[in-house]
Parts: C-alpha cells; structure tokens; sequence
C-alpha cells in the first residue's frame, strides 16, 4: 500500500508552509530558465519533443519490446513490473541471487515511489543515495521535496548541522568543505557495494540504450563501478531512435536548471564481460495515466520540475505538502490516476489555474486543462463536491436556467447578506473570502434592473 | 484556432450582443453600463439578452460538469442569432472559446463567437484609438485567461496607450496570478490571499494611481485586499471598459 495520508496532504495544501526561501529560489531558477531559452529555438525544440513523446506514447507497446530485444542482444535481462511492490521484488530477487548486501543508488523518483530503501532497509540490505541531495535528504530521514532539487527546503546550515550529527565532522556551512565531506564518505561506498541502480531518464528503442543525465558523476559510478546494475525505467521512458535524443538534452537542462546541457550525458550500452545489467521496466499507474485520453499528455513529463518552480502553490507549500513523490501541477495529475483519484482527489483542486505551469513546460503539456478535468473525475467518483457542495451547485444550475429563478436567487443574495450582517454570521465560502478581502457590496440597481428600467423609459 | 490566422472582421450592420458575467450582473453593473456607453461611441448599438445568466465556469472548474453543460447549452440558446458576443472578462471568453467544446461539441461554434472585449476591439474592430481621455497612471493586470488561455498579447495595453493623458506604468513580475481562482479563492482561502498580497505589493510598487483590468474577478480580489492595507487602500480599481469609455 502506498503511504498517502489525504488528510495530512488536506492540511498541508492549505496554507502557506514551505521553506521561507523557496520563493525567491524558485524566482531565481525560472530566470536562468528564461535565460537558457534564447540560446535555441525554443519553441520548435517543445513542438519537437511532444512531437516525439505523442509518437512515442501512442507507440509504448512495440517500442518497449524492441528496447526490449536490443538491450538483451546487448546482454542485459529485461524484467516487467505491474506494479510498485512486483517492481520491488524483482529488485530484492536480483539482490537475492547476487548475495548483494550493499546498495549504490544513483537518483531515481521511480525508486520513491517504490519505496525502495525503506525494503532494502526490511531486508536488511545497506542502501546509499549518491546523489548530494538525496544522500542529505537520506541523512535527514526525509523525503525529497522536490524532484530535481530533493534537499531544496534544507538550507547550508541545516546541512552543516545534520552533517555535523550525522557523520560527526565539525559544524561548518562551507559548501565546499561538506561537499567534501560527502564525497568522501560515498567514495568507498562505490567500491564496496555489490550492486548500483539508476533511473532511466531516455531508453532508446532501437539501440536499446539506456541514457540518464546528471551533474555529479554519481550515476556512472553507480553504473559502473559494482558488478550488477539496475535501471529502473517507467514504461513512458522510450523514444524511437537516437535521433530523437538531441532535441529533449536541448531542452531538459534549460529547463530543469538553466544548463545549456547537464555535464554528463550518459549512453549505457551494455554490460562488460563479469557484469550483469537489468532494466526493470515498470508500469506502477502509468497505464492508467495513458487511458485515459484527457490525462495521456501528461506521459510526455521528462521530469524537469519546471512546473513546480513557477507554480504560486508550489511556492508556498513546498514539496512534501502533496503527500507523494511528485509535487507540483504534474503532481496533481498523476498522483490520483495512479495512486487513485478516491485518495488524492483533492491535490487538483490545490491550484488558480493560471496556467503558467503548461507556459514553461518544455514539452508543453496541457497541465491546467487536465487539472481542470482531474476535478471533474474526482467530482464524479464522488472523492470531491460532495454533500452541501454538489446541492449548492444543483441550485446554482437551476437558478441560472432561467430569469425568474436568476431574479429570485438575487433577491435571495440580497437578503442573505443583509441577514448575515445583522445576526453576524456568515457561510463557509463568505466567510472565507472576508477572512481576507473586502467584497463588493451587491449593487443596488444589477444591471439586469438598470437595462430593464432603460427601455421602459 | 478558426479565428487567430485570419481574424474575422465586423462588419456594419451585424449584431453585436454584450454578455456580461453573473457576479458582474450584481456586483459590477457599472462595468455593463460602460460598455454600452464605449460601443455607442464606436456607432455599435450593443445588444442584451436579458435573459443571459452565466457562462457555466463557475460549475465547470469545480468539477461540477454535469452542471455546467446545462447552463453552457442555455448559453448558446440565448446567444443563438448573433454575430458577435462581447464579454468584458477573459475569463468568461475562455470558458466559451477554449472550454466550451470539452463539455459539448455542439458548443464549439457559439463559444467561437465569444470574444474578449480588447480582441473584440482591436482584433475584430480594428480599432485602437476609442477616443478616450482618462488623466492618470495606470497599472494593467492580465489575467492568467486572458494571457494564457487567450493570449490576448498587447490588445489591452494598445488600447491604454491610446487614452489621451493616462500614463502606464508596469507592475513587477506583472505575470504572475493574483490568487483569485474562482472556488480556489475560498477552498484555499489562505493560499489565495497569499497570493494577492503579493500582487497587491507589486501594484502598489508600480506607483500607479488605478489598478486597471480586463477581469472584474481579478479587481475584486486584488481590490478587496487593497482596501484592508492602509498603504493601498487609495489605489483605485477599474474595468479597462470604464477607462475606455471616460471621456
């Protein structure tokens, strides 16, 4: 069972939390994005790569099959996972059969989702994240608050401190000295672990070539260094050919961090002799994402988090508010198809719909208008608009059918602000919107009466 | 999509309706009235069905679609014979032209004709110049709608630059939504009103005198948090239909 608390996430969207600085970084990271963006043509580079992702979504079932035939030829296993916890036991098997007792992890948000470590943990497996974010985050006993950024809500001195507790050096907010300090622990990491797994962040269908992009050279040594490596791969992570690869390295680093390009571009081709490769390929809700033909664009995601970095309500709830591995607009699509709209029925509502997400998505995804229909599917599976609400909109419906109701339901506003202010009470929604602004008066004269009284003169 | 290659024009003689949102109807007839008085001008003789009512959003962004489709199918039977209708919200536009068809195929043609009052007028009309006079600074709010969804452009800001003695001075981060959100902005009361003051700072940063809007919702809200804070409380706010039609 995937851990979501939809009561923790009820009162966590509800108020501004976040980091006090997330704001302003997030400022900071869209206008190195705004910036990346004039070195290319940008716009034909997002019509390419949705181009690409439509091909490739509309194509997942030959185009994995054939990753799936070239990445055997080149001598690694392919394995299939319905499911988060399938997924899990084949990586527990694979850990099995090799007799690994120690982990390298390179970063994965699919392996969040899998709740990985916490198994690995169960089994009794030792298991590192080698990215810097995710090692701290992992030190804190957290989860990533953001998905290119995991340690986003922890400032230099909050890293200090918990590497000061954590591996005992002395107190220091030198970003370089705790870097350092990092590195030197995971180094030795690399040399003893039996196995090392990646995410995927292409898988290319014809060569049967896994590709990730990073920054810090973790991955490939992951990859490389133990005797067994594993990717795990969502089933959305193929594209045809490698021709099809420039286009999405164009854009996934201007907009994940404003890169021209991410400093290491890695191609997995295979294994060497004495070493094994798997991919477990894993579906955990995607299909349900790809069902549905209203929420299918959002497969397109190359998981850049651009979305969140210039969403208002990312901004101010921070990451962990939305209760599950991807926060942010993207998170509020996916998050109910895959885990369940009954659940996290509620995550689109968290949102303007101002549509600045869809405006700097590279890929161009249709974000606010599946927002919009994600409330309309949890309004329909009854996990949302329940009760008073779906009475209230009954009402509304027939008030505005017809002009004698629409009179009477204005008459009917007027008495009930004019009650309201007499006894001192006002409704839910009234008193939410008074709670902050001042509201209008309702005219004296509507324009309806004004026109009215207009032509009888 | 039908419209944004080849813009149709207006043509004298054709029948131009004002549709005029719900919580405009009770909360902001003023704006109604101006553009009647802002047509006249321009030698339109606006028409009202008197029996409009509302667009559907309301319903259709809370989910509620059911709800919604029957009061966008009344929409299109009230708005049935008309050239063009003009709304003064692209909000309301947006529910017509880019969100119609999802509820209803059928609805796709009349939500077509349902334009944004400053595309109606530079866009359809050609007009950029309304002939209006209206001495002082003023801070343009797009709404996310109208931005995003219609990407009305320079529409709104052509027509302001064009009033005679009004100064536009430029909110900072001017793209960024002021919380409104329609049920967002009582659901998520809280984060709604975070939102506003922030843009509530930034216009009172632009030094303008009247915050000015082609969204009524986006005044009420931005408006309504002004009025509580002693340092904005004298910054009025306006339609871009009340500013076009001053004289």
């Amino acid at each position: 069972m995937i851990h979501y608390d939809p009561r923790a996430v009820h009162g966590a969207l509800t108020h501004p939390h976040g980091p006090p600085g997330l704001p302003a970084t997030m400022e900071r990271i869209v206008a190195d994005k705004h910036a990346a963006q004039t070195q290319v043509p940008w716009q034909q580079l997002r019509a390419r790569v949705h181009a690409i992702k439509r091909y490739a979504v509309a194509n997942l079932g030959w185009l994995l099959t054939e990753f799936e035939k070239q990445f055997s030829a080149r001598g690694g296993t392919v394995l299939w996972a319905r499911t988060a916890d399938e997924a899990a036991a084949h990586f527990l098997d694979i850990c099995k059969r090799h007799g690994v007792r120690s982990v390298v992890k390179g970063k994965s948000m699919l392996s969040e989702e899998l709740e990985l470590n916490e198994r690995l943990a169960t089994a009794g497996i030792d298991a590192v994240e080698t990215d810097l974010g995710e090692y701290i985050v992992q030190l804190a006993g957290q989860k990533p608050s953001h998905i290119i950024a995991p340690a986003l809500h922890l400032s230099r001195q909050d890293i200090g401190k918990l590497f000061a507790a954590k591996l005992g050096i002395e107190y220091t907010d030198d970003p370089q000295t705790l870097l350092a300090a990092a590195r030197a622990r995971l180094r030795t990491r690399y040399l003893e672990a039996g196995l090392g797994m990646t995410g995927v962040n292409f898988a290319i269908a014809e060569s049967g070539t896994i590709v990730t992009v990073e920054n810090e050279g973790n991955q490939a040594l992951s990859a490389a260094a133990p005797p067994v490596y594993v990717a795990l791969m969502g089933i959305e992570k193929v594209i045809p050919r490698l021709l099809d690869l420039p286009p999405f390295l164009h854009v996934l680093a201007r907009a994940a961090t404003g890169q021209k390009l991410s400093v290491y571009t890695h191609h997995f081709l295979g294994p060497e002799d004495g070493r094994t490769w798997y991919c477990i390929i894993i579906d955990a809700g995607r299909t349900n994402v790809l069902a549905d033909e209203a929420t299918r664009e959002s497969l397109y995601c190359i998981r850049c988090g651009a979305c969140m970095n210039v969403c208002p309500i990312y901004r101010r709830v921070g990451g962990w508010a939305y209760g599950w591995v991807y926060p942010g607009p993207i998170g509020s699509v996916e998050t109910p198809q895959m885990i369940g709209v009954e659940r996290a029925g509620e995550l689109p509502f968290a949102s303007s719909l101002c549509g600045a997400c869809q405006h700097e998505c590279p890929v161009n995804i249709d974000l606010p208008h599946q927002l919009v229909y994600m409330r309309h599917k949890a309004v329909q599976r009854r996990a949302m608009g329940k009760g008073l609400e779906r009475s209230a909109f009954r009402f509304w419906a027939r008030a505005m059918s017809s002009l004698p109701a629409y009179k009477r339901a204005v008459r009917l506003a007027r008495f009930g602000t004019a009650a309201s202010a007499r006894i001192g009470w006002k409704p839910g929604p009234l008193a939410a919107w008074t709670r902050y602004r001042d509201l209008p008066p309702i005219a004296a004269e509507t324009f309806k009466e004004w026109w009215e009284r207009r032509a009888q003169s | 999509m039908e419209t944004t290659a080849a813009a149709p024009r207006y043509t004298s003689g054709q029948r131009v309706a004002l549709f005029l949102p719900c919580y405009g109807d009770v909360l902001f007839p003023d704006v109604g009235r101006a553009m009647v008085t802002l047509f006249a001008r321009l030698g339109i003789r606006l028409e009202y069905p008197l029996d409009q009512t509302c667009c559907g959003q309301p319903a259709f962004n809370a989910g509620h679609w059911d709800e919604a489709r029957t009061v966008a199918q009344r929409f299109a039977t009230v708005f049935d014979g008309f050239d063009w209708i003009v709304v003064p919200s692209g909000s309301c536009a947006t529910m017509c032209r880019v969100f119609y068809p999802s509820l209803d195929p059928a609805l796709a043609p009349i939500g077509a004709r349902v334009y944004e009052l400053s595309t109606f007028l530079v866009d359809v009309m050609g007009v950029v110049d309304v002939g209006a006079r209206f001495p002082y600074a003023i801070a343009y709010h797009e709404g996310c709608h109208a931005r995003r969804e219609l990407r009305v452009g320079d529409a709104p800001l052509r027509l302001l630059r064009a009033v005679r003695e009004a100064r536009i001075v430029d909110i900072p981060s001017s793209d960024e939504c002021c919380g409104f959100g329609g049920l967002f902005s009582v659901k998520f009361d809280e984060l709604s009103a975070s939102m506003g003051e922030r843009k509530s700072a930034n216009v009172r940063a632009s030094g303008a005198d009247v915050l000015v809007s082609g969204d009524s919702s986006c005044l009420m809200q931005i408006g309504g948090l002004m009025a509580r804070d002693p340092a904005t409380r004298g910054i009025r706010t306006l339609h871009i239909a009340e500013v076009l039609a001053s004289t």
